[in-house]
């Protein structure tokens, strides 16, 4: 697994590729890494693939239900979106299920990037009993499905009567086994020991060596963890979905409710609007923060 | 790992200090991975043991104090059960069609993007955009792109004269459910085997294109095998998230989602696993539903390991 992570020669390579001379007139030897027509036409069809049933989703948010149950189906936004909105806003309480949505990523994804931190530090650069296989055990953990944890969690939120409620959903997710993987792979690398002895000797005990010597150095890969969870637990479905019901859902369980329905009266560009808007927040963040994310996978590769 | 922190205090130092100092450098470590494993113990591992204990039982959701010994019977009535087979065969073949050509293609695209181009940085962000999209939003949206009646897919298909009902029938409904898991995670695997082919160096690559390979024979003998771990890890998580598939087929199905369709067809473990605690209130055949879960992946666990140790011994061997 460590092989997944980037090594120094990957950051190397990838240094020289910029450093590469640019323009029309460039000539070199070894064109063989050079991309082909073959290769732009595949990569504009898997673009198109990824892209088009985002486009689709905006056009049919933007039509009138009727239209959107016609063949053939839309194909250019229409002027409906704002009806349709409304609409959505009365049949499920979108308001607070992006209040509740953004507040649930929030804590989660801030409590599992201190943790990870904190352990990815100790798994990395501390030496202490039983270190090789309590990592082991970390990643192990990984494989256990949510599925075999719901029933007594159940249990235990509704003997709280915390049914409904957001700590149900939070509490539960605040660390993650890749994220404390992530931090250890990323602190393997990037912080010296010598930095740490340094630090001790200047008689810094650990607490200060972890704000003034490992948050500093940790601060770009948080950055991206801290991304990475939320878009995680902003997307997360089965869990919210047995704990949580309308009257305090996440975006995810809005959805379910304006999807889930059966029958010939659902308007299907208002379900269209739902997902539109339940989306919307990610694909901004990953319009603007889309290069340094893409950058986070492509140097640390995470995989939940 | 060969710097080791020495644990003795400058002797100058007062007594208490060097004591503290010597339980900060023996404590602190266990203190910052315990807030990771306290919560794992209490909202993984002891919620796991206890479903274990509760298949054991007959156990209504309404009333979860009562719970009456039935030992082994919820285990025994679940494996005699047609609807639990399909099930376990749906989560299969659903796993097999969204897991297969999914890594393929991501492993075709990192190759692409591997390639030095124009637009590089819009090709990797617009193929990673489907990841930020939920489970719940695109299904909703591939529920109508797969519509029969007016449907995008079947609207295209007419061209070629063919009119699946992706709703109603077997396969077609489990390619459609495989289609949006492909379409979601096709992008991030993508940039995972990237990843690793960035790692691999170059001057393989020149001297194998001045030996005369060509790009075919590059991608097969170099990049393949040097990826092979991070090829190995995808497939491990692709595997844990296929036995998982439960929000898919949960919203493909709409009305009768949590059913897995009107006979079953597309219905996954974990959807039978909640249609058995939630709507059926019987929380104590649920659990057995998860327990055998659990073996399943010890079991698929346990034959990939036994296939990584033959692989390394017959490669070792000749």
């Amino acid at each position: 697994m460590a092989a997944t992570l980037s090594t120094p020669s990957a950051r190397k390579a990838k240094h020289a590729e910029q450093d590469r001379p640019r323009g029309l007139f460039r000539r070199r030897a070894g064109d063989h890494d050079k991309a082909g027509p073959v290769a732009y036409v595949l990569l504009a069809i898997a673009a198109v693939a990824s892209l088009f049933p985002l486009y689709w989703t905006f056009v049919a948010a933007s039509n009138t239900g009727e239209r959107v149950a016609q063949s053939p189906p839309p194909m250019v936004p229409s002027g409906e979106l704002w009806t349709n909105i409304t609409t959505a806003w009365n049949q499920a309480d979108m308001g607070k299920a992006l209040l509740n949505s953004t507040i649930v990523a929030g804590c989660v994804s801030l409590s599992t990037v201190l943790f990870s931190t904190l352990a990815g530090f100790a798994f990395a650069k501390l030496r202490f009993r039983g270190r090789n296989a309590l990592l082991t055990l970390v990643v192990a953990t990984m494989t256990i499905p949510p599925q075999l944890s719901v029933i007594p969690l159940y249990r235990i939120v509704t003997k709280l009567e915390w049914g409904n409620q957001l700590q149900s959903v939070i509490l539960p997710s605040l660390v993650a086994a890749f994220g404390v993987f992530f931090m250890r792979q990323f602190l393997s690398e990037a912080l010296p020991f010598e930095l740490i002895e340094a630090a001790r000797v200047d008689g810094a005990n650990s607490l200060r060596i972890i704000w003034h010597v490992v948050f500093p150095i940790a601060r770009p890969a948080m950055a991206v963890l801290g991304m990475l969870v939320f878009v995680q637990s902003w997307n997360d479905f089965f869990w919210p979905f047995v704990v949580l019901t309308q009257q305090n859902p996440t975006v995810q369980v809005a959805l379910s409710a304006i999807g889930g329905g059966s029958g010939h009266d659902i308007n299907q560009a208002v379900i269209m609007t739902g997902a539109l808007v339940g989306t919307l927040p990610l694909l901004l963040i990953f319009a603007v923060l889309g290069k340094h994310i893409v950058g986070g996978i492509t140097s640390g590769a995470v995989k939940s | 790992m060969a710097t080791h922190v020495r644990a003795e205090a400058p002797p100058a130092r007062p007594a208490w200090r060097s004591r503290l100092y010597r339980f900060d450098l023996k404590a602190s470590p266990y203190a910052f991975i315990a807030p990771f494993f306290i919560c794992f113990a209490a909202f993984g591992l002891f919620p796991l043991i206890w479903t274990g204990w509760l298949s054991l039982h007959y156990v209504d959701l309404l009333k979860p104090d009562v719970m009456e010994w039935r030992g082994f019977g919820n285990y025994t009535r679940l494996w005699s059960n047609d609807q639990f087979w399909t099930a376990l065969r749906n989560t299969f073949t659903i796993g097999v069609i969204s897991t297969v050509p999914q890594l393929l293609m991501a492993l075709g695209l990192a190759h692409l993007l591997n390639y030095r181009m124009r637009g590089r940085g819009f090709f990797r962000v617009a193929i990673l955009a489907p990841y930020a999209t939920s489970i719940a939003a695109a299904t909703l949206v591939f529920v109508q792109l797969f519509n029969p009646d007016y449907g995008f897919i079947n609207w295209m298909l007419n061209a070629v004269g063919i009119h699946p009902n992706w709703y109603s029938e077997t396969w077609p409904s489990q390619i459609a459910i495989s289609t949006i898991v492909t379409w979601r995670w096709t992008g991030y695997n993508a940039l995972i085997y990237l990843a690793a082919m960035q790692a691999v160096p170059k001057d393989l690559y020149e001297a194998a294109s001045l030996d005369g390979a060509n790009r075919w024979q590059q991608f097969t003998r170099i990049t393949i095998p040097s990826i092979r771990p991070t090829i190995m890890f995808t497939i491990i998580v692709s595997t844990i998230g296929a036995t998982q598939l439960f929000g898919e087929p949960m919203l493909f199905g709409g009305g009768v989602g949590v059913s897995g369709g009107s006979a079953h067809q597309f219905q996954t473990l974990s959807l039978y696993l909640y249609e058995l605690g939630w709507p059926s209130r019987q929380l104590g055949r649920a659990s057995a539903v998860a327990w055998t879960m659990l073996l399943l992946l010890l079991l698929i666990g346990l034959v990939q390991y036994l296939i990584t140790r033959y692989r390394k011994r017959h490669e070792l061997g000749g």
